[in-house]
C-alpha cells in the first residue's frame, strides 16, 4: 500500500528529501512544514502541489488526516521535543537528526529488525556511507575495531553540523558498533574547503585477523556496495579494498581499507554534497520499505 | 657577542611566551611512540629551563590514536598525567582537532592535569571550534585557537576566522604554518591582520615549521607584527622538516632583547642531553622541502613514506599530488588513495607502451 507522509523541516535536507519522495511511488507526500514562511523549500513544495505550512508541528498535528509517517529534518533538540507528540498521535517518525530517540537504522544493514518501531533514527551521513562496509566485513570475520574517516566539502556542512561536530563523531562511532558489528568504533570528520568542492569521500578501516578470508571479505564488500547502490546511485568504491598485514601498534591485527566516493543525485543540493544525498536517499528508502512491509502485513 | 642587539636606553620590549610542543608536534616525528619516561625527562628539563607551557598530546590531538594517524604507544591521557605530575612551574596544554577529538576527551585531559586547551581547525573552518571553546571556558581552561595551513588563505580571511574563535572564547589565536610554507612577509602580514582584528580581545601566536628553513625568522617577524606567544620544539622535533627549535628561539629572542623568562643554557642541555639521544632529528629533504614549496600539511610526511614503501611510489610524488588536490590536515587516508591512483596511471601507461 501507499503510506502518506509529512516532512517537518524545510531546509536543505527537507527540500532534497521532498524531491526524492515525489518520485517514490510507495509514499504519498502530503505536507511540508517549516517555521520560516519565506523559506525556499516551502515555495518549492507549494509549486509541487504539496500542502505547506510555516506554523510548525502544531499545525501538522491539527490536520484532520494525520500522515502515516513523518520525516524529521530539523535539529536534535527539536526532534527530542516532537518525538513524544508523534508517538501519541500514532505517527511513525523517521528521524534525520542525531537525536537518536529510536534505534539506529541503516537500510542495507538492519532495517528489517526495526520495521515495526515507532521511531527510527538515520544515524549520520558518514554513518549511512560507512556502516554498510563495516557490516559487510563483520558478516565474514570478527571486527574488533573499525574506524571511518568522512571528508566532506565545506560548503555541504551546514550550521547545524558545524555547531555540533562532536555529535557526529560520537553518534557515528556508536552506530559503527551497534549496527556495523565492530567491537569498538571510531569516527573522524574532516571539512575540506577546496574549490571546486570535493565530492564526499569516506574511508573505512577494519581490524581483522591476519588469517581472515580476504577473498570472502572482498566479495562481501562488493555485494554490499551493489545493495547500497539500489538506493544511492552515486555510491562507489574508488579502489579495490586494500589488505595490510599487521604492523607495529596494531596489536597483531591485520587491516582492510575501503575507499568510497559518494556523488549526490543533485536533486536540490549539488552533486558534491553526497553526504546530504545519502541521508535523504536512505530516509526515502526507509519510507518505501515501511510501505512495502505494511502491504505484506495487511495482505 | 652575547650582548643584546636592543639599543641601550630604549624602552623595554614586551615579553613573549614560548610554548614548547616537543611532546605534541614531536609525536609525529617519533610515530607517536613516546614513552612515559621520555615525557617525564623532557618535562623536567623544560620546566627547569623556565618554559611556562608544555603541550603533551598525540600529534593529531586528543583522540588522534588511530589507523589513520597512527596508534599511540602510550595512552595520551597517562602521558598528560605524567607531565602534570613532573611539572613544578610549567602548565600542561593539550591539542584538540574538532572532528577527531571531542569535549569528552578534553574533560579527560583536564582531569589528568591539563589546564590549557588548544583547539585547531583548518584556516577556513573556525566555526567548528565554537562548542569546544564554550566548553573549555566553562571548565576554566585557558584557551588557544590554532588556524592551520594559514598560508592557504589571505591575511584578511584569516583575520575573519580569528574573530570567530575569539568571539567563541579563544584567548589567543595562532597563525599556524602547518606546511612551513610562509615566507617572511607572508607570516608578518597574516599575524598583523589578526592582531589588528582581535585588538585587545585576545593575544596572537605563531607556530612555525622549518620546511623552508624560516621557522625562527618567521617567529621574529611574527613577534614584530604583534604575536606574543610563539611555539617551538626541542631539536626542532616535529612534523615534516620539524618546528622552530625552542632552544634557538631562546637564543635569538635573548639577542634581540625580547624577554622570554627562559634559561638558555638549561634549554640547550634539555635539547642535547635529554631529547637528542632518543630521536632521529627531522630533516630538510627533497620531500619536506617540496611540502613547504607546495603547502602540504606537515604531518602527511610519515604517512606518505609508509605509502611509498607499500606501493613503490615516491613519497615526494605522492605529496606533490596531495598538494594539487588541496587535501587538508586530517585527510591522511587520502594519501593511500593518491598512491593507488599514481600506481594505476603508471600501469595504464605501461600497458599502452607494451601494446
Amino acid at each position: 500500500m501507499t503510506l502518506t507522509a509529512a516532512i517537518v523541516g524545510s531546509g536543505n535536507i527537507g527540500t532534497d528529501l521532498m524531491i526524492k519522495l515525489e518520485r517514490t511511488p510507495e509514499i504519498e507526500l502530503r505536507y511540508l512544514i517549516g517555521i520560516d514562511p519565506a523559506s525556499e523549500g516551502l515555495a518549492r513544495g507549494h509549486e509541487l502541489g504539496i500542502e505547506v505550512s510555516s506554523e510548525g508541528v502544531d499545525w501538522l498535528l491539527q490536520r484532520a488526516e494525520l500522515p502515516d509517517i513523518v520525516f524529521e529534518a530539523t535539529a536534535a533538540q527539536v526532534h527530542a521535543a516532537h518525538a513524544p507528540r508523534y508517538a501519541e498521535a500514532g505517527v511513525t517518525a523517521i528521524d534525520l537528526t542525531p537525536a537518536a530517540v529510536g534505534p539506529y537504522v541503516v537500510p542495507s544493514v538492519n532495517l528489517d529488525e526495526h520495521l515495526g518501531a515507532p521511531n527510527l533514527n538515520m544515524v549520520t551521513c558518514g554513518g549511512q556511507a560507512t556502516i554498510p562496509m563495516v557490516a559487510a566485513v563483520s558478516a565474514v570475520t570478527p571486527v574488533p575495531y573499525a574506524e571511518i574517516v568522512a571528508s566532506i566539502a565545506s560548503r555541504s556542512a551546514g550550521p547545524g553540523t558545524r555547531a555540533n561536530i562532536d555529535e557526529f563523531t560520537e553518534t557515528t562511532a556508536e552506530a559503527i558498533e551497534n549496527v556495523g558489528g565492530a567491537g569498538r568504533g571510531k569516527a573522524i570528520i574532516i571539512l575540506n574547503p577546496v574549490e571546486p568542492p570535493m565530492i564526499m569521500r569516506d574511508t573505512v578501516f577494519c581490524a581483522i585477523s591476519p588469517d581472515a578470508d580476504r577473498h570472502a571479505i572482498e566479495e562481501s564488500i562488493h555485494a554490499k556496495v551493489a545493495e547500497v547502490q539500489q538506493y544511492v546511485a552515486g555510491y562507489e568504491l574508488v579502489n579495490d579494498p586494500q589488505f595490510d598485514d599487521p604492523r607495529p601498534g596494531w596489536g597483531g591485527q591485520a587491516r582492510v581499507g575501503i575507499f568510497l566516493r559518494i556523488e549526490g543525485a543533485a536533486d536540490y543540493l549539488p552533486a558534491y554534497a553526497g553526504n546530504l544525498d545519502i541521508m535523504t536517499s536512505a530516509a526515502a528508502r526507509v519510507g518505501a520499505m515501511l510501505a512495502k512491509s505494511t502491504q505484506e502485513v495487511s495482505a | 657577542m652575547n650582548d643584546s642587539l636592543a639599543t641601550a636606553g630604549s624602552a623595554p620590549l614586551d615579553p613573549v611566551r614560548v610554548t614548547d610542543t616537543t611532546l605534541r608536534d614531536g609525536s609525529h616525528a617519533v610515530g607517536h611512540q613516546f614513552t612515559e619516561k621520555q615525557v617525564r625527562d623532557t618535562v623536567r628539563a623544560l620546566d627547569k629551563a623556565g618554559i611556562q607551557v608544555i603541550e603533551v598530546t598525540h600529534g593529531d590531538g586528543l583522540g588522534g590514536s588511530s589507523f589513520n594517524y597512527g596508534f599511540s604507544l602510550t595512552n595520551e591521557i597517562s602521558l598528560v598525567a605524567a607531565a602534570a605530575d613532573e611539572a613544578t612551574r610549567a602548565r600542561i596544554a593539550c591539542l584538540l582537532l574538532p572532528g577527531v577529538g571531542t569535549i569528552k576527551h578534553m574533560k579527560e585531559a583536564a582531569s589528568a592535569g591539563a589546564s590549557i586547551i588548544r583547539v585547531a581547525t583548518h584556516a577556513t573552518e573556525a566555526d567548528v571550534s565554537v562548542q569546544h571553546f564554550t566548553a573549555a571556558r566553562d571548565m576554566n581552561l585557558e584557551t588557544v585557537g590554532f588556524l592551520m595551513l594559514s598560508h592557504s588563505v589571505t591575511p584578511a580571511e584569516l583575520a575573519r576566522q580569528a574573530r570567530i574563535m575569539v568571539d567563541a572564547g579563544c584567548q589567543c589565536v595562532y597563525v599556524v604554518d602547518s606546511a612551513g610554507a610562509l615566507v617572511l612577509e607572508e607570516a608578518y602580514d597574516r599575524v598583523r591582520a589578526v592582531v589588528e582584528e582581535v585588538g585587545t580581545d585576545a593575544q596572537v601566536g605563531f607556530h612555525g615549521h622549518q620546511n623552508l628553513s624560516l621557522g625562527i625568522a618567521n617567529s621574529v617577524l611574527a613577534y614584530r607584527a604583534g604575536a606574543r606567544q610563539i611555539d617551538g620544539t626541542l631539536c626542532a622535533l616535529g612534523a615534516a622538516a620539524g618546528n622552530s627549535p625552542t632552544e634557538v628561539l631562546s637564543v635569538v629572542f635573548d639577542r634581540l632583547g625580547i624577554p622570554t623568562g627562559l634559561d638558555t643554557p638549561a634549554l640547550l642541555d634539555a635539547a642535547d642531553d635529554v631529547v637528542r639521544p632518543f630521536i632521529n632529528p627531522p630533516l630538510m629533504t627533497r620531500t619536506t622541502i617540496i611540502q613547504g614549496q607546495s603547502g602540504v600539511y606537515g604531518s602527511f610526511l610519515k604517512h606518505a613514506e609508509a605509502a611509498s614503501q607499500r606501493y613503490s611510489v615516491p613519497a615526494h610524488e605522492i605529496l606533490g599530488r596531495v598538494g594539487e588536490l588541496g587535501y587538508v590536515g586530517g585527510q591522511e587516508d587520502m594519501i593511500i588513495d593518491v598512491a593507488l591512483s599514481i600506481l594505476a596511471e603508471r600501469e595504464t601507461v605501461a600497458a599502452v607502451a607494451h601494446r
